[in-house]
């Protein structure tokens, strides 16, 4: 990404909050920034950036505003607004707030999972609707329709640019917070061939998710979200190899790992754990930090996080927690009290690829290759995800 | 999460539509235009077609000996007449979209959920 680009995603939010004060029209205000972007991006790298680059943006985004609402005008039959531009730079502070206010807009609670996630990298991330289509691999206009009913809904439930009062504080950063780790688990995949645009999903979520920590220090589990996210992407450059097959922790070239984005991550873990009130996102950031710190697989501290697992257990209860502490209990104890565990685990997971998966590895463990194999066999049969299907299969074939 | 709902004819299902009024006809239509234009709307639909009848299909010659099949794949009872992709939050509404398809109701619409390149464990 230029550097232009960038400016222009961290001003995005920005603008669009200058505006919002102003006029308060989400619907308008948001295309109007759309286009002052857009007319940025093509003209700053020709003519060069302005002084005041956020002040332009504001400028350019207020006229076309008012062209969008004179246009709507006869229909809308609103009052006469204030149509007087910003004349300097405005206040930094000021957009700040309007960033953690429309990041809690745009995962209002009227909007589902997937409007949230397109709204929020459009209006705060600054992503065209192009930009996000492809990342998501759909056509342009599914975004554009999921964006333009998304800012409706906000519209017809009322909701005005504004923080939301200290009762609903809690519940509106954990829905941000969940947005944000969706765009993250959404980019984290093999980056190979045709997945290659959405490694920027990752990054844009470590953008966003830095910028908010920022505004709310003191949210442990936005910083645990950061250090996870920061954590599991220092991962990435081992996770595939060079024609995009899966590489599982275990066997991943550690040397490959990101060294400066574990020290980060891992700081800032530690520090969340010892003042904040711990949470899910701490716990499995924690747990991330315990694999990023082993030099070798066999180092890994599995004790702890079996521990760790534990407890995370017992705070967010789910079947996919549980395979995950099964998991970790036979690297400690061995494989076949986990593998009675797995057999007795509730319906909620038969069908599941990945207790096939751990049962294939669980099996293999005990020295039983053939029931590995064939566990391996069904696990990829049933899992939704390409590389991971590849990666079974070549599990399966290797034990046969 | 991208789901495929296909939606299947029969010889059965092929004589009710035939024996079907005008008016009958054309609300069967409207039914299909609304699910159309309420999925645009939403945003969850990525595509939607109709398929020409199965007499119009063309079969590639085998070139490797699998041994007996249940085909040719044409004289199957079960067509598939057309589908709709859409992308939306679980498997739950794509189930709930399926069941605003007119076929539905003589349990022809099936719901297959698409492989892509993610939920990969990541730890």
């Amino acid at each position: 990404m230029t550097e232009i680009n960038l400016l222009l995603r961290d001003l995005a939010p920005q603008v669009l909050g200058a505006l919002l004060r102003t006029a308060g029209d989400f619907e308008a205000s948001e295309d109007a920034v759309q286009e002052a972007l857009l007319a940025a991006a093509l003209q700053w790298p020709v003519d060069g950036v302005p002084l005041h680059p956020k002040a332009w943006l504001i400028t350019v985004a207020d006229r076309r505003r008012i062209e969008i609402w004179r246009g709507d005008a006869a229909r809308r039959r609103r009052e006469a607004i204030n149509s007087a531009l910003p004349a300097g730079e405005p206040d930094p502070r000021s957009g700040i707030d309007d960033t953690l206010t429309l990041l809690m807009l745009c995962c209002h609670p009227s909007l589902t999972p997937l409007s949230q996630v397109a709204l929020t990298l459009r209006a705060v991330g600054g992503l065209t609707t192009a930009e996000i289509a492809s990342a998501f691999l759909v056509p342009e206009s599914t975004i554009g329709q999921r964006i333009s009913r998304a800012k409706q809904r906000i519209r017809a439930s009322g909701a005005r640019f504004r923080l939301p009062p200290a009762t609903e504080f809690d519940e509106r950063i954990a829905a941000v917070r969940q947005v944000l780790y969706l765009i993250f688990t959404e980019g984290s995949t093999a980056s190979s061939g045709t997945a290659l645009q959405r490694v920027e999903l990752t990054d844009e979520a470590i953008r966003l998710t830095r910028q908010l920590q920022s505004l709310v220090p003191d949210d442990g589990e936005v910083a645990g979200l950061l250090a996870l996210m920061v954590l599991t992407d220092a991962r990435r450059p081992a996770r595939t190899q060079a024609d995009g097959a899966l590489v599982p922790l275990a066997l991943q070239d550690r040397g490959r790992w990101d060294a400066a984005a574990i020290a980060e991550g891992t700081a800032l873990i530690s520090a969340t754990l010892a003042t904040a009130v711990v949470g899910p996102f701490q716990l499995q950031a924690a747990i991330a930090a315990l694999h990023d710190e082993a030099s070798t697989a066999a180092d890994t501290d599995w004790a702890q996080i079996h521990a760790l697992y534990l407890l995370l257990e017992r705070l967010t209860p789910g079947p996919m927690v549980t395979l995950n502490r099964i998991v970790a209990q036979s690297m400690v104890l061995g494989p076949q009290s986990a593998l009675e565990e797995l057999n007795g685990l509730s319906d909620s997971l038969s069908g599941h690829h990945r207790v096939h998966a751990v049962r294939a590895h669980l099996f293999e463990l005990s020295g039983e290759a053939a029931a590995a194999r064939s566990e391996y066999q069904r696990a990829a049969r049933l899992t939704r995800s390409i590389p991971e299907q590849r990666y079974l299969e070549s599990q399966a074939s290797r034990l046969a | 999460m991208k789901y495929l709902i296909l939606i299947f004819g029969n010889p059965r299902s092929r004589a009710i539509w035939e024996q079907f009024s005008d008016e009958q006809r054309s609300a069967g239509y409207a039914a299909y235009g609304a699910l159309d234009e309420s999925l645009r709307a939403s945003g969850e639909l990525i595509v939607s077609e109709a398929l020409t009848d199965p007499a119009m299909a063309q079969r590639l010659p085998a070139r490797v000996d699998l041994g007996p099949t249940d085909g040719p794949f044409a004289e199957a009872k079960e067509q598939l007449a057309g589908f709709f992709l859409v992308q939306c939050d679980s498997m739950q509404r794509a189930v709930e979209i399926a069941g605003r398809i007119p076929e539905s109701e003589f349990g022809l619409v099936e719901v297959r959920p698409v492989m892509d390149l993610g939920d990969v464990d990541l730890q």
